[in-house]
C-alpha cells in the first residue's frame, strides 16, 4: 500500500517534471536557456519515472535495468548538451538580448564554419 | 489503494503527452537547427519516460529494454548531429 502510493507519487512528479521541461523548451527565449529545461528537467523526470517502474515491479532484473538506464541518461545527457551547446556557440547562434554574461567569448572559436568546407 | 495506480498513470501520461506536444511545437517552429536537435533530444527522453509509464500500466517489464535502447540510440544521434553541425556540414 505504501509502495503503490510511492509509485503514484513518483510517476506523477516525474511526469510533472517532464511536462515542465516541455513547457520550458517551448517558452524559453533562446537556445542556451532552452537547454537548461531539456537537460535537467527531462533527466530528473525520466529518473523518477524509471524509479517508479522499478518500485512497481519489485524485481531484481527490472531494477537493474532501470538503474542502468538512469545511470546512462545521467552520464550522457550532459555530454550531449555540452557538445550541442559548443557547436551552436561556434555557429554564432544568438544569445538572448537580456543575457548577463557571455563566458564563451574569446574561449570558443566562432569561425568554425570557415575552417571546414564539406 | 491499488486502484490508484492506473488513474495516476493516466494522469501522468496526459501531462507527458502535453509536454511532448510542446516539444514538437518547438521542433516545428525552431528558428535554427540546434533548436530542433534539442527538441528531438527531449522528445526522445520523454519517449523513454512514456515507455516506463506504459510498462507500469500493462505490466510488461520487457518495455524497459526498449527504453534502454532508445536512450542509447538518441545519445548517438545527438552527438552525431552536434559533430556534423560543428564541422559545418549543414549550412
Amino acid at each position: 500500500m505504501i509502495v503503490s502510493f510511492a509509485v503514484c507519487v513518483l510517476a506523477l512528479s516525474g511526469a510533472g517534471f517532464m511536462g515542465l521541461s516541455g513547457l520550458g523548451i517551448l517558452r524559453m527565449p533562446d537556445l542556451f536557456t532552452r537547454m537548461h529545461a531539456s537537460t535537467k528537467g527531462a533527466s530528473l523526470g525520466v529518473a523518477l519515472l524509471l524509479i517508479a517502474a522499478a518500485l512497481f515491479f519489485q524485481d531484481l532484473s527490472v531494477g537493474t535495468k532501470a538503474l542502468l538506464t538512469i545511470a546512462f541518461i545521467f552520464l550522457t545527457a550532459p555530454v550531449a548538451a555540452h557538445m550541442l551547446g559548443r557547436a551552436a556557440y561556434a555557429k554564432k547562434i544568438a544569445l538572448w538580448e537580456n543575457s548577463v554574461i557571455d563566458e564563451g567569448r574569446g574561449k570558443i572559436a566562432t569561425g568554425a564554419d570557415d575552417r571546414h568546407t564539406p | 489503494m491499488t486502484s490508484l495506480i492506473p488513474f495516476a498513470c493516466w494522469l501522468a501520461m496526459l501531462i507527458l503527452v502535453a509536454g511532448m506536444a510542446a516539444a514538437f511545437a518547438r521542433l516545428v517552429r525552431g528558428p535554427s537547427l540546434p533548436d530542433r536537435v534539442v527538441a528531438l533530444d527531449v522528445m526522445a527522453t520523454m519517449a523513454v519516460g512514456a515507455l516506463a509509464l506504459v510498462s507500469i500500466q500493462t505490466g510488461e517489464s520487457v518495455l524497459l529494454d526498449v527504453a534502454l535502447a532508445i536512450a542509447l540510440i538518441t545519445f548517438l544521434g545527438t552527438v552525431a548531429l552536434a559533430m556534423s553541425l560543428e564541422r559545418g556540414v549543414f549550412k
